[in-house]
């Protein structure tokens, strides 16, 4: 692999990203899934970088699972991105920061669209002032909240606790990167570092002392895909993707995964349990799996939070081994206690992959 | 081991060429050098009495062996019935019914060993 | 008077027309950007289909026109029309007034770069068609390694009949091309599996298909119909290369030591430049346009400019060559009807 040649790439896709005042709208399922990772990423704007990020609590979904599960016109997905958007220009923001890939995806595909096609802004503005009489301004900057992270790496790691290299042998921890498929796929141009190679979390592991892998599977998707997990029949074939990329990353031993979609996680975190009882097959070492984490979770991790307010107790994957390899403190019998130490009760643990 | 899940792995479709085993094609290639002049144009499926009905294409038969695929090529082969029309229209002129014994024998052999 | 015909371009086309127009009692003058005769067929190391030397031919050509003026080092700082003559001020302060001008200005690569799925100047192991003709003439390239060569992928048309790297036409020479290098190959690595990965194989000239079966039937290249998507570094440092095979319908995949991009050949983005300073038109595949495409293939839209070679779309060296010759003869028959 030749190093110089990405960096090459990388300085082909340099997207703008703004500085500051950033109007901030959550994910769908992000909450659910991995729920401390959209309010570390508050967190770390306003309190560890200092900006000015807004969020409105009248946002809805973007439209985009639904979009992409057909199940609705593309009208209709438009009109909802543009009370979205409406929301944020009373809020007196330009700069859109989303934290679902599939939303980025869905804003820059519709903006895109609407440039190639005004008619149909047009057509759009109408319906949303008759729906809500409402009004928009397009964002000036569309951003993946990936993407602020990414901007600000290296002011996290001056001010970071730890670094993502291993304690005892000083050597960096070995990181695979899984960007989300509607990140840069479909307008290359809109994702730090492009399609190919695309440089978002490479950087951030860069900065926090990891070194990237690349796998031959690198590029190839999750296997959540709304359309095929969502059918249960579809399934085999949904998990048979993931299986194919821990298949590929496997005897790159990689210390852990980070991503920066909102299914991704999930997926390649809650498979491993899946393929562990299908198949009795685990991909990290001594029977763990390989901890797959979000990239405000990470953050969060060098930056010194308690891992257990990061909500790293509700991944399937036991996160303890990496911690012990960062050397990360946390304590074992509060993994299971919510706010105020109130106990949200230890799950059942799986047979075919060790979990704490 | 046990599902408890009601769906699991998909067989991949994908052929994997790392994975091909080149001994008895290079074998067939030595008696018969003209397996490898095929150029796929079509000419012989299309013309097959059996390829209607059963599948038979010599194309794909050799394409089949090519990529690692001997049963679904020794499937096909069964069902030809050598009348010779292929041998008739292949512009490449390879004797495809001759090709379609050595395949049998020499494959065939192999897998009853 | 000798009337004075200004060549750009030093390649073949601009050599073979010089040579022609000096046999016709005329006084060309070549001029060339780069150090030296020769252009892409001086890089070349054999040519299809008969494994000719390209210095042969380029040393061939070099003789045949060493009475022309040639400006080595040289570029066109402008070009203007002014009545029935043209002006060319040249980089090297020379000033020249001609009434007729042939632009031998050729083609470009296609930069392999730009298809950053296959991973030119990634992955360690990726080289060009270019690249590995320089390689053939003796040049090292540590990506060429020689002591593992079992298996080697061939890539056909990179950067051709591709749209979206706006370069839609086919470059004509990439299917020969590839045959010729994989048997070429071969015959260094008689134990490696040769993979070539094509869409179409256009294979049109005369010998081609004759070379193609060779390639097949007596050096057992596999051929694959699929263009190839993606290509991965495997941990051993070896390609891991993704298609279709679309004639059976499934997706394959299969590791290689060495991976050659047929990278196709694009406008000239010079020719354009010296084009447009006496607005001659630019056809939708960016390159210089003739007066027709069957009968006048040599002419240009303006009195006493003509083309030669790929500086109208890709060609092969003989077909540069007869082009050559003929716009030396319309030239020629140009001057006469002038006197």
């Amino acid at each position: 692999m030749i190093y110089q040649g990405k960096q090459n790439i990388w300085s082909d896709y340099q997207k703008e990203i703004p500085d500051d005042h950033w109007y901030y709208v959550r994910s769908c399922i992000r909450q659910n899934f991995f729920p401390a990772s959209e309010k570390m990423f508050m967190e770390i704007c306003r309190n560890v970088l200092g900006k000015d990020i807004y969020e409105n609590e009248h946002h809805t979904t973007c439209g985009g699972i639904a979009y992409h599960c057909d199940t609705i016109p593309q009208e209709t997905v438009m009109t909802i991105v543009a009370r979205q958007f409406a929301l944020m220009t009373e809020a007196g923001y330009e700069n859109y920061v989303a934290s679902c890939i599939t939303s980025f995806g869905n804003y820059t595909e519709i903006l895109e669209t609407w440039n190639e096609y005004p008619e149909l802004e047009a057509k759009i503005r109408e319906l949303l002032w008759k729906a809500c009489r409402k009004e928009f301004r397009k964002p000036k900057h569309l951003a993946h909240s990936s993407d602020l992270i990414y901007k600000f790496r290296n002011e996290i790691a001056e001010k970071a606790k730890f670094r993502l290299v291993n304690k005892e042998t000083g050597e960096p921890l070995r990181v695979v990167e899984h960007i989300g498929c509607h990140y840069a796929k479909m307008f290359p141009s809109k994702g730090v570092g492009g399609a190919e190679y695309p440089y978002v979390l490479a950087g951030m592991i860069e900065s926090w002392g990891g070194n990237v892998i690349d796998y031959p599977e690198r590029r190839h998707c999750c296997g959540y895909g709304f359309r095929q997990y969502h059918v249960k029949a579809n399934r085999g074939y949904s998990i048979s993707n993931t299986h194919k990329k821990f298949e590929s990353m496997e005897p790159y031993k990689p210390d852990m995964i980070i991503t920066n979609c909102p299914g991704c996680p999930y997926f390649l975190d809650r498979w491993q349990y899946v393929i562990a009882e299908m198949e009795g097959k685990t991909y990290g070492e001594n029977g763990f799996g390989i901890p797959v984490f979000t990239y405000e979770e990470v953050a969060g991790m060098v930056l010194g939070y308690d891992p257990w307010d990061l909500g790293l107790q509700l991944h399937q994957v036991a996160v303890e081994p990496l911690l012990d390899k960062i050397g990360i403190e946390y304590s074992p019998e509060d993994k299971y206690k919510g706010l105020n130490k109130k106990d949200i009760m230890k799950p059942e643990l799986p047979s075919g992959i060790r979990c704490f | 081991m046990m599902n408890i899940f009601g769906f699991r792995l998909s067989a991949s479709s994908a052929i994997d060429m790392d994975k091909v085993d080149r001994t008895l094609f290079d074998k067939l290639c030595a008696e018969e050098p003209d397996a490898r002049r095929c150029m796929s144009c079509g000419s012989c499926s299309a013309t097959c009495p059996a390829g209607e009905f059963t599948g038979m294409s010599v194309r794909k038969v050799l394409h089949n062996l090519q990529r690692g695929k001997e049963r679904e090529a020794l499937k096909m082969v069964s069902s030809c019935m050598l009348c010779g029309k292929c041998n008739m229209v292949c512009p490449r002129g390879i004797n495809t019914r001759h090709l379609i014994l050595s395949v049998c024998r020499i494959y065939k052999t192999e897998e009853s060993r | 008077m000798n009337e004075i015909v200004v060549i750009i371009g030093g390649g073949i086309a601009g050599m073979e027309a010089a040579a022609q127009l000096l046999k016709l009692g005329h006084s060309p003058i070549i001029i060339e950007k780069s150090d030296r005769l020769g252009g892409h067929v001086g890089k070349w190391n054999m040519l299809f289909p008969d494994l000719t030397p390209a210095k042969k031919v380029v040393d061939e050509l070099a003789d045949s026109c060493r009475d022309a003026n040639i400006f080595l080092n040289t570029e066109i700082s402008s070009l203007n029309r002014l009545k029935d003559r043209y002006n060319l001020m040249l980089s090297n302060g020379i000033s020249i007034s001609t009434k007729y001008i042939l632009f031998a200005t050729g083609f470009n690569m296609f930069p392999a770069q730009k298809k950053e799925e296959y991973g030119y100047g990634i992955y360690d192991h990726v080289v060009t068609n270019a690249d590995l003709e320089h390689w053939m003439n003796g040049n090292a390239d540590k990506r060429m390694d020689t002591s593992g060569m079992k298996t080697i992928g061939f890539v056909h048309c990179v950067g051709s009949r591709d749209e979206k790297a706006r370069n839609p036409q086919c470059s004509k020479v990439c299917c020969i091309t590839a045959i010729k290098q994989a048997i070429e190959l071969k015959n260094m690595y008689p134990d490696a599996q040769i993979y070539c990965f094509y869409m179409d194989l256009r294979l049109f000239g005369k010998k081609f298909e004759d070379f193609y079966t060779k390639a097949q039937r007596d050096h057992g290249i596999h051929f694959i119909r699929g263009r190839v998507s993606e290509v991965s570094e495997a941990m051993d440092g070896r390609l891991v290369v993704k298609a279709e095979d679309t004639l059976i319908g499934k997706p394959l995949k299969v590791s290689v030591d060495l991976l050659v991009l047929m990278a196709g050949m694009a406008c000239n983005p010079d020719s354009e430049k010296i084009a447009s300073q006496i607005a001659l038109p630019i056809d939708t595949d960016g390159f210089l346009k003739s007066s027709d495409n069957i009968i006048h293939i040599t002419s240009s839209a303006k009195k006493g400019v003509f083309y030669a070679g790929a500086c109208t779309g890709p060609k092969t060296v003989p077909e540069t060559l007869a082009e050559a010759r003929s716009a030396a003869l319309d030239i020629h028959t140009a001057i006469i009807k002038e006197r």
